[in-house]
């Protein structure tokens, strides 16, 4: 072949070279410019209710649409104690399952086990909500708050938390079904940076003649602490943003109360509920402004649990 | 001594009983919920199901319109989405080893991988559905293709480098350009990677209900035209679910049942598919 000929086929392919980094580059771009989008759009979308309320909207319990007053407090606290409800549930029953699944199982079993926890997480949160409403919630109802009316409602301290009506719907309700929905989250976040630690480490404790809990507790779990508190703030991230298992149980009620067997309502539900409904701007302005609080919490959330998880990939290398 | 060696034994055996407790609370939860509903969306489970459209209250009726509604959504949105996500994922494993763009991109593309959908939903209705003027097919497709993307970007990734450095090199000492080593043997050779990770998205956009609330909302006709409203199963589930009528309850169970089987299918396919592939490696 003419060495020209060689030469614009050399060239062709520099350019193929070029256009298809161009491609891969232009798509991780396109990936930023979402993110940057949706900040964008959400800020946007709230502007004419920031300049109504302004910071005042983050403390007003107000939530009016006829005299179209708005107020966030109601659904961030909703939002924030669900999420903490869930969080308490679910961490210790993760931790006690990928204890299971890394130290106690049965080889063969593992991997079956281990895929029906993940099947929990694939179960569509419509569903949960479905199913809390109508099989969990009459369940609680009947069973479940009449028990802690009766011996959670007289303890000094914590009874204003659990005294209230017997209906089911509630706060606490939403906060168990947000618990079953994140185990399957943190706990397969658990179970792997836990095989993350060098057996030799485990082999030695175990050599001292530690029992199977001292080596979890004493030795795997200092170890791999970071990862594990990355693992819960990814739960923690999935529990603050879950919108339908909430909206079926939780009531949508904009009231504020200390117990938690009543309903209220968290930032998601309040836009599943009523966005589609609302009339007028500073009504959608408000909703898209909660959108935007849900959105900023999260991302500081979810940001912490990466770099904490990253920082625990960083000691592995090493 | 004794005592020590006992209160060690008696703690350890304490906690382990705790741990399969915890396991099977997990087990218990997702029994009770499988079991729900094959109990209460079996009956409703018929042809008629699939080939009659939604109901107006107290009348008989099917599903067929929020499926197909569903299908065309899902579809499109994967086609969308999944192209967009592959390229970036390369990016990130084959060119991502210098500069800001990578890690930043992989930072964010994490953030957007657990995202509130809802949120999505809000963006698209800010975007399209206000442009627009209504909702639309096209904008519940595009909700769901952005909840697409990073889900192909994460796995795309991670299957590119899973895959030996000397493929690669022995592919660029025969002459290969750039593109086509990584078009032609390493993305060939991470395919079925990457094919689990575009089922177990296609398995999270089936189910989702929040970003569609606010983007193809419902129509209660079959409809192909995705510049007007859609039906969709999630929301039909929905709308059916919270209703006081018999009728569209039983059918939301029925499309729950529907909609719960084929996404763990989805998640159990991808997995065997994964193992399949990491056996033979």
């Amino acid at each position: 072949m003419p060495t020209s000929q060689l030469d614009h086929r050399l060239k062709r392919q520099n350019l193929l070279d070029i256009l298809f980094r161009g491609l891969t580059r232009f798509s991780a771009l396109a990936v930023l410019t979402l993110l940057l989008g949706i900040i964008l759009s959400l800020v946007i979308g709230s502007v004419p209710a920031i300049k109504e309320f302004g910071w005042g909207f983050l403390v007003s319990s107000d939530w009016n649409p006829v005299t179209d007053r708005y107020g966030a407090l109601v659904p961030i606290v909703g939002t924030l104690v669900t999420a903490s409800i869930a969080l308490l549930i679910a961490i210790p029953v993760s931790f006690g399952i990928a204890l299971f699944l890394t130290e106690l199982s049965p080889q063969w079993l593992r991997r079956p086990l281990g895929i029906a926890i993940e099947l929990l997480a694939g179960i569509p949160s419509i569903i949960y909500g479905m199913w809390g409403l109508f099989i969990f919630v009459p369940f609680f109802a009947d069973h479940i708050e009449p028990w802690i009316n009766d011996h959670l409602g007289h303890v000094p301290l914590i009874s204003p938390l659990f005294t209230g009506p017997n209906m089911g719907i509630s706060i606490l309700a939403a906060g168990i079904i947000l618990a079953i929905m994140v185990i399957p989250f943190i706990a397969s976040v658990m179970r792997d940076v836990f095989d993350v630690v060098p057996s030799m480490l485990k082999e030695s404790a175990y050599g001292l003649g530690a029992t199977t809990w001292e080596v979890m507790y004493r030795v795997v779990l200092p170890y791999t602490k970071i990862g594990v508190v990355g693992g819960i703030m990814l739960g923690l991230g999935r529990a603050l943003g879950e919108t339908m298992a909430v909206t079926f149980v939780i009531g949508n009620a904009h009231r504020l109360n200390a117990s938690l067997l009543y309903p209220g309502n968290s930032i998601s539900s309040a836009l599943a509920n009523e966005f589609t409904e609302a009339v007028g701007d500073l009504y959608t302005s408000s909703l898209i402004e909660l959108g935007l609080i849900l959105f900023f919490i999260t991302f500081v959330v979810l940001s912490l649990a990466r770099l904490l998880l990253l920082k625990l990939t960083q000691r592995e290398g090493r | 001594m004794l005592t020590l060696y006992k209160r060690r034994r008696f703690i350890n055996w304490l906690s382990l009983s705790i741990s399969v407790c915890a396991m099977g609370f997990g087990l218990f939860w997702l029994a009770w919920i499988l079991w729900t509903l094959l109990v209460q969306g079996l009956p409703g489970i018929n042809l008629n199901m699939f080939v009659q459209n939604t109901p107006p209250p107290g009348s008989q009726g099917g599903l067929g319109n929020a499926i197909w509604g569903s299908l065309m959504m899902t579809t499109l949105a994967t086609l969308i989405g999944t192209p967009i996500g592959i390229l970036a994922g390369t990016y990130l494993a084959e060119f991502g080893h210098r500069g800001w763009l990578a890690p930043v991109t992989r930072f964010i593309n994490d953030i957007l991988l657990s995202a509130p959908s809802i949120v999505i939903g809000l963006f698209v209705y800010e975007v399209y559905v206000v442009r627009v003027g209504h909702f639309a097919g096209w904008g519940g497709t595009f909700a769901l293709a952005i909840i697409v993307i990073p889900v192909v970007i994460r796995t795309t990734e991670n299957m590119l480098r899973l895959v030996p450095n000397s493929l690669r090199e022995a592919a660029a000492a025969l002459g290969a350009p750039q593109w086509k080593v990584i078009s032609f043997v390493t993305l060939r050779a991470a395919r079925a990677g990457i094919l689990t990770g575009i089922l177990l998205a296609v398995a999270r956009i089936s189910g989702e209900t929040a970003p569609l609330l606010f983007t193809a909302l419902n129509n209660q006709f079959f409809s192909n035209n995705m510049n007007q409203p859609m039906s969709n199963l999630p929301v039909v589930i929905f709308q059916f679910a919270m209703s006081p009528y018999d009728d569209w309850r039983s059918l939301a169970w029925a499309g729950a049942l529907l909609i719960t089987f084929s996404v763990l299918t989805l998640n159990i396919v991808a997995r065997i598919l994964f193992r399949q592939k990491s056996n033979t490696n």
